[in-house]
């Protein structure tokens, strides 16, 4: 009986295993994967959590290989002969360089998500020491990728929300909404009340409020959308969060005023040799506010990511099925938390590109 | 590290992306929601003010009201009382000159029955005289019949006349 019973939960460990999306070793599995000896040396949690919180040139939801559910995604590539484009089924779910795709006379791979050009005659690219592509080279990539299509499905999100359904309303009745309206309102009123007036001051945060609310509900929508089984990882991304910063970033530079300036770089009312220390520091300190913002959130994202990723992980790097009986549960947990996070998160950018907005444009008492 | 190495594709797309958001939301949802948002916050405000007024207006009218009625109740203890003045007035005076009368009415009474006593006194003495007079001239006719009573009569009225 107990035999039998290892035997069942060893068989459902290997399906589990199967079913577990390590596209990276997809089709090297679908070749030689009998024994589960093989299999648990396949089995590496850095890739398949790595897999999992990158980008990908397609949308992966489930399956392995020719068989695997997946949205193909248009590949745009910037080459020195202009642009190219095809859809990115035709890479063959195909992410380590093998399948060749040719296009316009040019040739593609796709390696571990990386699109590489191959050079006439080569086959597979190969790389020198410090892992410069010898026989490839790597064309402006403009693909819409995973991270892309989830950007756009909450731009589309957001226009449904709050165009079609807030602001219509708005221009329908001059009563307060009712229903999920109201809830969208008390969030724009929530931004407002508490974010924008107490950082940036009664007289100016009209100018701002489009870009904090849009902001903050870019990033809350995507983080929670990035919750979902098989969601992108979108404000997880470092490149993401760089695009955001640095628009906080402009936005403070361009808004500041000449007592901003004068308080960054000249700071009255102290000796003037301390002056070009506190310039250097407060220079800097124009970069490191926005960059802090940018690896916060990626930061938080990320790991809230590879810490339910590990948890599941756990179970396959422990090899035994009971390990989800903790696992599991522990994984909801955080899940949950990183509901209260995608909040915190969108909060914490926006409250804090407020207040360096703020201090922009804040009028200084004339000493 | 992939991990840290910003794409410059995806950087691309969450700024253009981005970009377009920020103008469709400003555009189509921000400015629309905010305004309207401020307009209904202004108009409870305007509504609370007026709220307010209405109150403070009412507040004004209440006592103004209590003032009144304030007066109208003064006034009405003095009609009451003047009128219960009047009334005892009225009747005091009333009753004095009903004694007045009344005396008088009295007085009048005593004198007329005075005089009408002293007229029925002085008829009944004329009778009582003449009834008097009648009587003795009947007697006196009656007693002198004969020639023996007449002179029993002179003899006795001789005595009477002696012994005076």
């Amino acid at each position: 009986m107990t035999a039998q019973k290892s035997l069942v939960i060893r068989v459902y460990f290997t399906l589990a295993l199967a079913i577990l999306p390590l596209f990276t070793f997809a089709q090297e599995r679908n070749e030689k994967h009998t024994s589960l000896e093989e299999a648990e040396e396949e089995f590496n949690a850095t890739e398949m959590i790595m897999h999992h919180i990158g980008d990908a040139h397609e949308w992966h939801f489930f399956g392995e290989g020719e068989s695997s559910v997946t949205l193909p995604l248009p590949v745009i590539l910037y080459t020195e002969n202009g642009l190219v484009s095809f859809m990115s089924s035709e890479f063959h779910h195909d992410t380590d360089g093998t399948h060749i795709v040719e296009k316009d006379g040019m040739r593609f791979v796709n390696l571990h998500e990386d699109i590489y050009k191959l050079d006439e005659g080569a086959e597979v690219v190969e790389f020198d020491a410090e892992h410069h592509p010898v026989n490839a080279s790597k064309p402006w990539d403009l693909s819409i990728t995973k991270n892309v299509a989830a950007m756009f499905l909450t731009v589309i999100l957001m226009i449904l929300f709050f165009s079609v359904g807030l602001a219509r309303h708005h221009k329908k009745s001059k009563s307060a909404p009712k229903g999920f309206n109201n809830v969208l309102e008390t969030l724009v009123l929530f931004v407002r009340d508490e974010i924008a007036i107490p950082q940036i001051g009664e007289k100016k945060y009209m100018k701002f409020m489009p870009f904090l609310l849009t902001v903050f509900f870019f990033i809350w929508i995507t983080n929670l959308m990035g919750l979902l089984p098989g969601a992108a990882n979108v404000t997880g991304n470092i490149a993401v969060t760089v695009s955001l910063g640095l628009f906080t970033m402009l936005i403070m530079i361009f808004n500041g005023n000449k007592d901003f300036y004068k308080h960054t770089f000249w700071m009255p009312g102290i000796p003037t040799w301390v002056k070009p220390i506190l310039a250097i520091v407060e220079g800097l300190g124009l970069l490191i506010k926005p960059a802090a913002l940018m690896i916060r959130l990626f930061a938080n994202i990320t790991a809230g990511h590879i810490i339910i990723l590990s948890l599941i992980g756990l179970i396959f790097i422990l090899e035994n099925a009971g390990i989800a009986g903790v696992s599991v549960p522990f994984a909801l947990f955080i899940t949950v938390l990183e509901l209260l996070v995608a909040f915190l998160q969108a909060f914490i950018f926006t409250i804090l590109s407020a207040l360096f907005i703020g201090m922009a444009v804040e009028e200084h008492e004339h000493h | 590290m992939d991990l840290i190495t910003p794409e410059i594709g995806l950087f691309f797309w969450q700024t253009v992306v981005f970009l377009v958001l920020l103008f469709l939301m400003a555009k189509f949802a921000w400015k629309p929601i905010l305004s309207s948002v401020k307009n209904r916050e202004e108009s409870i405000n305007d509504a609370l003010a007026s709220a307010e007024n209405a109150r403070k207006e009412m507040q004004n009218l209440r006592s103004d009201n209590e003032q009144l009625l304030k007066e109208a109740r003064a006034e009405r203890d003095a009609i009451l009382r003047e009128a219960r003045e009047l009334k005892e007035k009225v009747i005091t005076d009333a009753s004095e000159e009903a004694k007045v009368k009344a005396d008088k009415i009295v007085a009048d009474a005593k004198r007329s029955i005075e005089l009408e006593k002293q007229s029925a006194m002085a008829e009944l003495k004329n009778h009582v005289a003449e009834l008097s007079v009648e009587i003795a001239e009947k007697i006196v006719r009656k007693e002198l019949s004969g020639k023996n009573e007449q002179h029993q009569m002179i003899e006795k009225m001789i005595g009477d006349a002696k012994l005076n």
